[in-house]
């Protein structure tokens, strides 16, 4: 059975239609991600399979059961990261966490958790003195405090500096060890192709695709060829590229030229997304 | 699970330094302050002097301060950084953080009490109390029905940069037209019948007849009647209009 399903959702705000249709499963232990530039529906669609939103129609089942109808049994098995973090400032790392866990029957030990998200150095700070990516590693915290068997991560890197990104994603590739589902939102598209397993693109609130990121990248758009020419660039599109490549430098063997600058450039999942989404990223 | 976030509550509010000053020592302070004015007029209304008479209307303010003013505005900062809405993400059950929240008030305000009756002892000489059942049992209600309005409170406050100028706005006027600061002179009749409309005159009321005449709670159950009937009000409100997460857009 899969951990999500979800069939025919759609939520509007005013009027205004901000989840369109949109329908995707994810198996148990997948790491799935939702990627979409802002206001695509990544964030209504997640709070509607968290339980925190009232959805117009369609159907939704996360473990089992319906978000909106579920109750704390339910939470115990579900880990979430809001896209903002929330805490009690004046609480230390420690006792933030310990607080968490006493809201769960099974919990995981604080310190362990501390200690997986890297802020063991930190336990007994408190948390108003932690700088934002330190922060957003204990809302993780807080996420996976109560052993989770599926895990909700809202934009869980926006914000962060290149080297605290790249912490974050081990962090994330460690929890997918741990067999855990995890549904993903980013508006990152090498963070999608980077953790996820399988990356449903949304726009507007639909999904113009869904696929694995190697999917997603071998679809469509052709593969480039680029090599200059009495200096000037030559850009061949194919999509037979080994074919196009052995015409293009069999010729060239065949008059003892040079083909300067070769390239042959595989569409990157950027140049995918920038096509699916009409380049309306904000 | 309810001791777990009581624990956590205690050690929030106190660790508030702004807030526990705000609402637990400010009214000691005033206490103090109107107290060494006052303290030695007689009111001979009441047969009390002025510093027994002050004693029952900082209890009320009190309770205006650490109930009403002091939970609306956590309430506003939690709900709009987003804790309530972490919160409802996990199974902690609703009835035991509004247990916890409630009985951590509950605490700060008894300490309150002792503090002031204590400090009315020692400074002024006011005896202590004989009623100690009723004197809980006006803490528990106090309590619960400013509670209750200070939530229904939150539901028209929009931004946690709002929460203290609405708050004051409206607690403020209340402790000083409920009298507890007490002035000697007599309101003008328009700011009597607003007295008269408000929880806290009865519940400085039901305190002097407890603190001051050592009556019973169930001796009179008009000024009881009224704070209730104002606690229920607030809570149909909560009811009816409490948010867990801030205002969309």
């Amino acid at each position: 059975m899969p951990a999500v399903t979800v069939s025919g959702l759609r939520k509007a705000y005013n009027g205004l239609e901000a989840v369109r249709g949109v329908s995707f499963d994810i198996a148990q232990g997948e790491v799935f991600g939702l990627l979409g530039p802002n206001g695509a529906g990544k964030t209504t669609t997640v709070e509607i399979l968290e339980g925190y939103r009232h959805r117009d129609a369609g159907t939704v089942s996360v473990l089992g059961a319906d978000p909106e109808q579920a109750g704390e049994t339910w939470r115990e098995r579900i880990g979430i990261v809001l896209q903002s973090s929330a805490m009690y400032v004046n609480l230390t790392v420690r006792e933030h966490v310990a607080l968490f866990a006493g809201y769960y029957v099974a919990p995981r030990d604080p310190d362990d958790v501390i200690d997986l998200v890297g802020l063991a150095e930190k336990r007994h700070d408190r948390v108003k003195t932690l700088s934002g990516g330190q922060q957003r590693r204990l809302d993780l915290a807080l996420g996976l405090i109560g052993d989770p068997d599926i895990l909700f991560l809202d934009e869980p890197t926006t914000g962060f500096d290149p080297a605290a990104r790249r912490a974050a994603w081990d962090m994330i590739r460690s929890l997918r060890e741990l067999g855990k589902t995890i549904l993903l939102t980013t508006h990152y598209l090498d963070e999608a192709e980077q953790l996820a397993d399988r990356v449903a693109v949304l726009r507007k609130g639909e999904i113009v695709a869904l696929g694995t990121p190697r999917e997603l990248t071998s679809r469509a758009v052709g593969t480039e060829i680029r090599y200059r020419r009495d200096g000037r660039e030559v850009v061949v599109e194919t999509n037979e590229p080994t074919k196009t490549l052995h015409e293009l430098t069999g010729e060239a063997l065949a008059r003892g030229v040079e083909l300067e600058d070769l390239h042959v450039l595989k569409p990157s999942l950027e140049d995918i997304y920038l096509e699916l989404t009409g380049g309306d990223e904000e | 699970m309810l001791v777990h976030q009581l624990r956590a509550e205690q050690r929030l509010y106190w660790r508030s330094h702004e807030l526990a000053f705000f609402t637990f020592i400010f009214p000691l302070l005033i206490y103090i302050l109107l107290g060494s004015v006052y303290g030695d007029d007689p009111i001979e209304s009441e047969g009390v002097t002025g510093s027994e008479y002050l004693l029952a209307g900082i209890l009320g303010y009190g309770v205006a301060a650490t109930a009403f003013a002091g939970l609306a505005i956590i309430v506003v900062l939690r709900r709009e950084s987003g804790v309530l809405k972490r919160l409802r993400g996990t199974p902690l059950p609703g009835w035991a953080y509004v247990g916890a929240v409630l009985a951590s008030t509950i605490i700060v305000f008894t300490i309150e009490v002792v503090a002031l009756l204590v400090l009315a002892n020692v400074m002024f000489d006011v005896p202590y109390p004989d009623r100690w059942l009723s004197l809980a049992l006006a803490v528990l209600l106090g309590v619960v029905a400013f509670a209750a309005l200070g939530v229904a409170l939150t539901t028209v406050i929009r931004s946690a940069e709002g929460a203290s100028a609405v708050v004051n706005a409206v607690y403020l006027p209340m402790a000083f037209l409920a009298g507890s600061f007490w002035t000697p002179q007599a309101y003008p009749p328009v700011l009597e019948a607003i007295a008269n409309l408000l929880p806290l005159t009865y519940y400085i009321q039901l305190m002097q007849d407890i603190v001051l005449h050592n009556e019973q709670i169930w001796a009179d159950w008009t000024n009881v009647g009224v704070v209730a009937a104002w606690g229920i009000f607030g809570l149909v409100v909560t009811v009816l209009r409490f948010r867990w997460e801030p205002r969309e857009g």
